[in-house]
């Protein structure tokens, strides 16, 4: 990320920063507008940002902003990748119809006709104060962490899950009001099918090649194990992806009178979980003290960044929101010697300067007050 | 305060796909400016419009004739049929010149979140026509969306038990397109749909 420009974004009304290649630091009080710049960034990424919210909540509600009127949020930015400079740009459509979101993108001056045109260029992954519970609560949390980090190899993924998405609402809403011939359920089931078993492809290919860069950590930060439940993930050890497709329609078409009552649908991609071990002990992350989750959590993140660097050429944006100041100092001087080794723009909010003091001399600062940045 | 005739235009042109209401304003203010060259001529051709084209009761497609000009068309294949989901996209066939059968337009595609069913599509008429001894084919041109896809794998599960062929159109490697470049979804579909060279 070279320059940034977000306009009436929550309580940045405009904001303009010009960055070099290494960390970020964003100090201010709670408010100030730190988390709302990285939740910005996030959306030059495919998805629906670091706090999945709806678009139009995200425009600027400040005083003397109502008259701007017909323009909505809008974030842009001009991005150096191993393979040349790119412009990205997305907001909220402002044309569809009230009711419905729909983002625009623009990469390279160019309207773009899918998000997964910004994955190709950049790649971005978090960690907020609100993934701690993480590895304590439900599967889907676990799932959408396992997806972002797939959208830096595969952008396409995005697409296909929410295609695989759109066909779970639409034949749940055909049980629900119990009017749908067989053929269209059948044609939802087998649309259903074929997406699941390509995103099941892609997240297990994920977590075999994370798994492996996981098992080199080594230092402060814990060695996760990784794994995957659901059912099209294991039947794939075994069967062709056409076979496992059959059988998960067979197995929807099965379930089409347990699901009716449910309101959702006895298997698919919306079923799988990512499972997390301690590499040392052996306990599930959900059991190991909060500390150990948080070092578990930085692991594989840094091991995903260490794998895209390698793979993919460009290194992902690491947004770390509030993560210094809840590390120990070891761990942070842990945290602070990987992103610098690995060449990585890390960008980092806290409300003290004190847990950066080792980034001296090496990171950018920004004061955050009022949605202002002030370096 | 009743709205001025300038604000009813404004609104009017406002509600058309790709206007905003700004663009819609600055519209408004060219046609008012060049009353004989663009605004007059647009009224009438848009009041000729109203009065003579209507949708053709054999495929759905939009012309001044019924049936329209393709169904009465001698020349053209009577044993393929493509069926496509708007008549933007027979249009869209015809300039490419890529098909010289019939068309079936369904007028959209199932979804359920938009509460368009079988029932809202152009589909009784499609099944009447599928029945014809003279159809051998029948090509599914509907977009890659998941309603496209799921209304594709809906007509296949209903057309299956007649003596047609259901064909879809290919999906995979676009013209001039680079294999590196191409993402895995598609390049799936582009192997599963390979054919002998």
């Amino acid at each position: 990320m070279a320059r940034l420009s977000v306009q009436r974004f929550r309580n940045l009304r405009q904001a303009e920063l010009t960055v070099g290649a290494g960390p970020v630091v964003l100090l201010g009080e709670n408010g100030a507008g730190k988390t709302n710049l990285l939740e910005a960034l996030s959306f030059l990424t495919p998805g629906r940002g670091l706090r999945r919210a709806r678009l139009g909540d995200l425009e600027s509600r400040l005083p003397g902003n109502e008259g701007a009127g017909q323009g909505g949020w809008a974030v842009a930015a001009r991005v150096e990748t191993p393979w040349g400079a790119h412009d990205l740009g997305t907001g909220r459509d402002i044309t569809t119809a009230p009711g419905q979101e729909r983002r625009v993108i623009k990469v390279d001056g160019e309207f773009a006709s899918s998000q997964a045109a910004l994955g190709a260029v950049l790649a971005a992954v978090w960690v907020t104060p609100e993934m701690d519970g993480l590895f304590r609560e439900g599967a889907s949390e676990r799932r959408r962490f396992l997806d972002r980090l797939v959208y830096a190899f595969d952008p396409a993924h995005a697409g296909r899950l929410s295609a695989y998405e759109r066909a779970l609402r639409e034949r749940a809403r055909l049980l629900r009001e119990g009017r749908g011939e067989p053929e269209w359920l059948g044609a939802l089931e087998r649309t259903m099918a074929e997406k699941a078993v390509a995103i099941a492809a892609a997240r297990r290919d994920m977590v075999g090649r994370l798994a492996g860069a996981c098992a080199e950590t080594s230092g402060a930060f814990p060695r996760a194990e990784l794994g995957l439940a659901g059912d099209a993930e294991t039947w794939l050890d075994e069967l062709p992806a056409l076979a496992v497709e059959e059988r998960l329609q067979t197995r929807l078409l099965e379930s089409r009178g347990r699901d009716s009552e449910t309101g959702g649908a006895v298997v698919g991609a919306h079923r799988c979980d990512l499972l997390v071990h301690h590499g040392l002990h052996g306990r599930p992350a959900g059991l190991c003290s909060t500390g150990e989750q948080k070092a578990l959590l930085l692991a594989i993140v840094l091991a995903h960044a260490r794998l895209t660097g390698l793979e993919r050429g460009g290194m992902p944006l690491l947004l770390l929101d509030e993560v210094a100041a809840h590390l120990d100092a070891r761990r942070r001087d842990a945290l602070y010697e990987e992103i610098l080794a690995m060449g990585l723009q890390a960008w980092l909010t806290g409300t003290d300067a004190a847990p950066f003091a080792a980034l001296n001399g090496a990171a950018q600062r920004f004061r955050v007050q009022d949605g202002m940045f002030i370096e | 305060m009743a709205p001025s005739e300038i604000d009813r235009l404004i609104q009017q042109l406002a509600r058309l796909p790709g206007l905003g209401p700004r663009s819609a304003r600055r519209t408004a203010l060219y046609l008012l400016q060049r009353r004989e060259q663009s605004l007059l001529p647009l009224a009438e051709a848009l009041s000729r419009a109203a009065e003579r084209i209507r949708p053709c009761h054999v495929c759905g497609n939009l012309d001044d004739s019924d049936p329209c000009r393709i169904c009465r068309d001698r020349e053209r294949d009577l044993s393929a049929l493509c069926v496509v989901e708007e008549v933007g996209d027979l249009w869209a066939l015809e300039r490419s010149g890529a098909f010289k059968g019939h068309y079936h337009v369904l007028g959209g595609c199932l979804s359920a979140l938009d509460g368009r069913g079988p029932e809202q599509l152009n589909l009784d008429s499609l099944w009447q026509r599928a029945r014809d001894p003279a159809v051998k084919e029948i090509v599914l041109a509907l977009s890659a969306t998941v309603d496209g896809q799921t209304t594709a794998h809906y007509l296949a599960e209903r057309l299956a038990g007649l003596p047609v062929q259901v064909t879809r159109l290919g999906q995979g490697v676009p013209v001039g397109g680079d294999l590196d470049y191409l993402d895995d979804g598609t390049l799936l579909a582009a192997f599963s749909a390979r054919r002998p060279a």
